[in-house]
């Protein structure tokens, strides 16, 4: 597959040269008598010769799976009639594996003639779309090539595909979106088939390991009790805070220093200070946390005779807030220096001290742009997921104690996650669910921070 | 207005409000809350500060240790009577090395004592052993001298990180042992011995007043003629001891040397025994410390000695490879149609919406989307760069889509409008002259968004990344890992040798980033036009 895509890129090519030749050719050399420029005639040879058949096996690409799938489903209709959908979906997994290599969990005779026609059904599908790429590669490149002559307005066609081709660039962010939120919404329906939404968001019990597999009565009233996202939300919540706390006072502060203070040595020091703290991948973070931060706290709580856990709140959500204090100085920086010094030098014309000014003036008019700031900033440390990881526990306990041992939501992501799986149990499944919450909470904190700074934002000039 | 004139009395009795005491006070106040706020600002600073250098310190401390390693040389005997040159492959290599191990320990007799000296070199040796041959076949036939890693305690032990603390005495006294090996009791012609262990409170004193030294209190190792011997009990005038290292001469001693490691035998990983013989090792010059080759160009491991960063390293290759080909030439056609094609209505503010929104969804979210569509929909495969990589474009998009749309906007519209009064058409405006102008802007941000993306771990956990694979990878589709996962991944793993393996591959993933990042500077103030 890979070889033939080479060689349709590798047709492309020569075919910008074949058309840029041939255009030369039509009129002797005389450029001027063309309506498109020579290069413009080879891009639009190469493009009628290789995109549909690139086009083509793209579609084969993204739809032949399914096709095959169900290609392998109607063959062994009377095999798989008595199973149920989620055996179905396994038989048809196990087969796949057997056939193109992976991890079986059971395998019989039934299978393995199953993996046997889905060689089959793969070889002769690759086989066919190769044959007909090559064909239509070979088609378009001599309906180009007849298309060139001197009038031929190839500019305008080339220029339309790059426009095109732009355009679908830049939806590209919105089908990454629309991608997000339904696979997110589709696995969450499947999971809230199985667990109730009601008990899943305001259960108080979290103990996924528990869980029953499979349906039915029983297993739906297990797994109703089992999967109670609160602890999640009040972890997430408490470490949450505790990096606020370390985070918005430093970062506020540090940005005023820089922002009013600070002379222009100590701030060509200070900012790119900020800016390596900001580079940090957060398994650093998470590392630093697990190794120097947690143990610290353990012994200084051994020190004052409090029992300190070793995966404590404390530890994880103060190096989320060292983590956070770049984000939230240089967002409070930009707000900051975006006051207008007319504000400053009256309050200066009265009288007023600089922390005065700051406090009273500058403050107040950049509050929306800082609350703004500082939305952002929770909005990241609730979706932040390798120090909690590393440094927060696994155990869900129901608790606002810093110095216990919680877990979060990005963390049970993980952990549900990580490993071997299989896909459609209520474990995985409830994955996605909290992925969705996670989702919706941040997204919600990102939009109001627009709101705010929108709404009540001072005009100044 | 009469009651708001000032009321004039006498001179002397003129008080000015601005001038008087309570407002010099006011003022002394305002001018100390004043201090207070800045130092409150600098403080701030200095936090962060201190967290950094909190950060590195102890990161590039951990790391150090970990970029040498210590190698303990053998003589391998590679004879035929070993290995069949016919078929090298199928020699049992681990015996080689385990004969030539017990051959520097000839008064080595116990099977425990003999399991523990196998368990100084790692136990990868003999597979270490077997590439060599492989490799290089003319090495066959006689006796060779090769280098193995040792044990990770070992190591650890030799670069002072275990059982570090000891204290050392020179005893006059002289000792006369009743054997050379095994278990011996030393006849001590004064206390000084005794005194010493009395005297430090270590051991338990039974009535008769001698001490007994458990696993649990201090080791006391005797360096007598040429031997080391290991206090068990003692008493004014007799010890009993274990002897470790022979000794050369059963003849009374002319003063001995005490070897005091504070750490008790049971709490450390490495035995008072194995302590000896690394010791010995040292002084016959067998134990080198050398560059850690093997941590540069090895794969995964469960040992820390053979574990190396080399297969991640590949795999993050691979991996931003993938990334790069994907998102440069999307993010950038995105920007350009954004800010040059674009008709200002509904769709286009939704698509620049949603762009922003993009760039704030948790990292964790695309590894969910990854998971659901690329390998449950899409069926790719698990693990691979190829998967990992797409995951990673589609979070950096939005990063890229927005540096070149600042790059381009900062292009003059003169530009533009030259090309187009000449005659070119709108794309070749773009394409020929905005484009090369932004171009710098573009790559800097590019390069911005490839280190955020090098440095992502959450998003890879979920597509499978996390396995663990001891080849390195050869190809997109091929199982592999990359920096920051194998930085998570050995983060977790508990033998201590691990955090030192950790901390350097982090340090290796800074080293990466820091490169990047002095790239992106440079571009930006080599090329960067200022209009």
């Amino acid at each position: 597959m890979l070889y033939l895509v080479l060689a349709i890129i590798a047709l492309a090519i020569a075919a910008f040269f074949v058309g840029q030749h041939r255009a030369m050719s039509i009129v002797d050399g005389a450029v001027s008598q063309l309506h498109s420029r020579p290069g413009q005639h080879g891009l639009f040879l190469a493009l009628v010769s290789a995109g549909p058949a690139l086009l083509a096996l793209l579609a084969w690409g993204g739809f032949g799976p399914s096709i095959e799938t169900a290609l392998i489903k109607s063959q062994f209709a009377a095999e798989l009639s008595e199973l149920s959908i989620p055996q179905v979906e396994a038989f048809v997994r196990d087969a796949r594996a057997i056939a193109f290599g992976g991890i079986v969990a059971f395998s019989d005779a039934t299978k393995e003639a199953a993996a046997k026609a889905y060689q089959a059904v793969h070889s002769t599908g690759t086989i066919a779309v190769a044959i007909l790429a090559v064909l239509i590669a070979i088609t378009g490149f001599v309906f180009g090539y007849r298309r060139i002559t001197a009038p031929f307005r190839a500019r305008h066609i080339v220029e339309r595909a790059v426009k095109w081709f732009l355009i679908l660039c830049s939806l590209i962010a919105i089908l990454t979106t629309l991608g997000i939120v339904l696979s997110l919404v589709f696995e969450s329906i499947r999971f809230f088939q199985k667990v109730p939404v009601f008990s899943f968001l305001f259960g108080i019990h979290w103990s996924p390991q528990s869980a029953f597999e499979g349906a039915g009565a029983e297993a739906s009233s297990v797994n109703a009790l089992a999967f109670g996202a609160v602890p999640l939300f009040a972890g997430t919540f408490l470490i949450t805070v505790l990096a606020m706390l370390v985070a918005a006072p430093i970062g506020l502060m540090s940005a005023i220093y820089l922002s009013d203070y600070a002379s222009s040595r100590v701030r060509a020091v200070a900012k790119p200070m900020l800016e390596i703290l900001a580079g940090v991948p957060t398994v650093v973070y998470g590392f630093f946390a697990a190794l120097t931060v947690a143990p610290f706290f353990r012994r200084l709580g051994d020190g004052f005779g409090l029992d300190v856990a070793s995966e404590s709140a404390l530890a994880a959500g103060i190096v989320m807030g060292i983590m956070i204090i770049p984000f939230v100085s240089s967002l409070s920086d930009d707000v900051i220096n975006s006051v207008p010094q007319s504000l400053r030098d009256g309050s200066y014309a009265l009288g007023a001290t600089k922390s005065e000014t700051i406090r009273r003036v500058i403050l107040p008019a950049a509050l929306p742009g800082i609350v703004s700031a500082l939305m952002l900033a929770i909005s990241r440390a609730i979706g932040e997921t390798m120090i909690v990881v590393m440094a927060a526990g696994l155990a869900a306990n129901l608790t606002i104690n810093p110095l216990e041992a919680v877990t979060t939501v990005t963390v049970q992501i993980v952990t549900l996650l990580v490993g071997d799986q299989e896909f459609d149990s209520a474990k995985t499944l409830a994955a996605f669910a909290l992925g969705l919450v996670l989702f919706c909470v941040t997204l919600a904190m990102n939009v109001a921070a627009l709101r705010v700074v929108q709404k009540y934002r001072e005009q100044y000039d | 207005m009469t009651d708001a004139n000032p009321s004039f009395e006498s001179a002397d009795q003129i008080t000015d409000r601005h001038t008087d005491g309570d407002a010099r006070t006011r003022l002394r106040r305002r001018y100390a809350a004043e201090f207070r706020f800045k130092i409150m600002g600098a403080a701030a600073v200095a936090v962060a500060a201190l967290f950094l250098v909190g950060l590195l310190s102890t990161i590039v401390g951990q790391a150090i240790p970990a970029f040498r390693a210590n190698f303990l040389q053998l003589s391998v005997d590679l004879s035929p009577g070993n290995i069949d040159p016919a078929d090298a492959k199928r020699a049992d290599y681990d015996k080689i090395v385990r004969t030539a191990l017990l051959a520097m320990f000839p008064h080595v007799t116990s099977r425990q004592e003999r399991r523990a000296v196998r368990g100084l070199v790692s136990t990868g040796s003999g597979n270490l052993l077997r590439r060599a041959v492989a490799s290089d076949a003319s090495i066959l036939g006689g006796t060779l001298e090769y280098s193995v890693p040792v044990d990770d305690f070992v190591d650890l032990y030799l670069k002072g990180l275990l059982a570090e603390r000891s204290q050392y005495a020179q005893l006059d006294s002289t000792a006369t042992p009743s054997a050379t090996n095994g278990s011996a009791s030393l006849t001590l012609d004064g206390p000084a011995l005794y005194q010493l262990v009395r005297s430090s409170g270590h051991g338990q004193t039974s009535e008769d007043g001698s001490i007994r030294l458990t696993s649990g209190e201090p080791s006391y190792l005797l360096e007598i003629n040429g031997g080391v011997a290991k206090l068990q009990e003692i008493s004014a005038e007799v010890a009993s001891v274990d002897i470790y290292r022979p000794l050369q001469s059963a003849v009374a001693s002319g003063g001995m040397q005490v070897r005091v490691i504070e750490a008790p035998e049971a709490e450390r990983k490495i035995s008072d025994r194995e302590i000896v013989w690394i010791d010995r090792l040292k002084d016959d010059g067998l134990i080198q410390n050398h560059w850690n080759t093997i941590f540069f160009s090895g794969g995964a491991s469960r040992e820390p000695e053979l574990a190396g960063i080399w297969g991640a390293v590949v795999g993050s290759t691979l991996t931003m490879l993938v990334t790069l080909v994907l998102s440069f030439p999307v993010g950038v056609s995105a920007a350009i149609y954004l800010e040059e094609f674009a008709p200002k209505n509904r769709w286009t503010r939704l698509i620049e919406v949603n762009i922003n929104n993009l760039a704030a969804v948790p990292s964790i979210v695309f590894g969910l989307l990854g998971l659901a569509v690329f390998l449950n929909w899409f069926a790719l495969p698990r693990s691979a760069p190829l998967v990992g990589g797409m995951v990673l474009a589609l979070m950096t998009l939005p990063t890229i889509i927005i540096a070149s749309r600042a790059a381009i906007r900062a292009v003059p519209p003169s530009i533009r409008e030259a090309a187009l009064g000449i005659g070119a058409s709108k794309v070749q405006t773009v394409f020929h002259h905005v484009l090369p102008l932004a171009m710098p802007g573009i790559l800097t941000g590019t390069i911005i968004g490839m280190a955020q993306a090098l440095g992502e771990t959450a998003p890879l956990l979920m597509i499978g990344m996390v396995a663990f694979i001891v080849d390195i990878p050869g190809g997109f589709t091929d199982a592999a890992t990359v920096l920051p996962v194998q930085v998570f991944m050995w983060a977790d793993f508990p033998e201590p040798g691990f955090q030192q393996k950790t901390a350097a591959a982090i340090l290796i993933l800074l080293g990466f980033l820091v490169m990047m990042n002095a790239l992106a500077v440079f571009l930006r103030k080599r090329f960067e036009r200022r209009w």
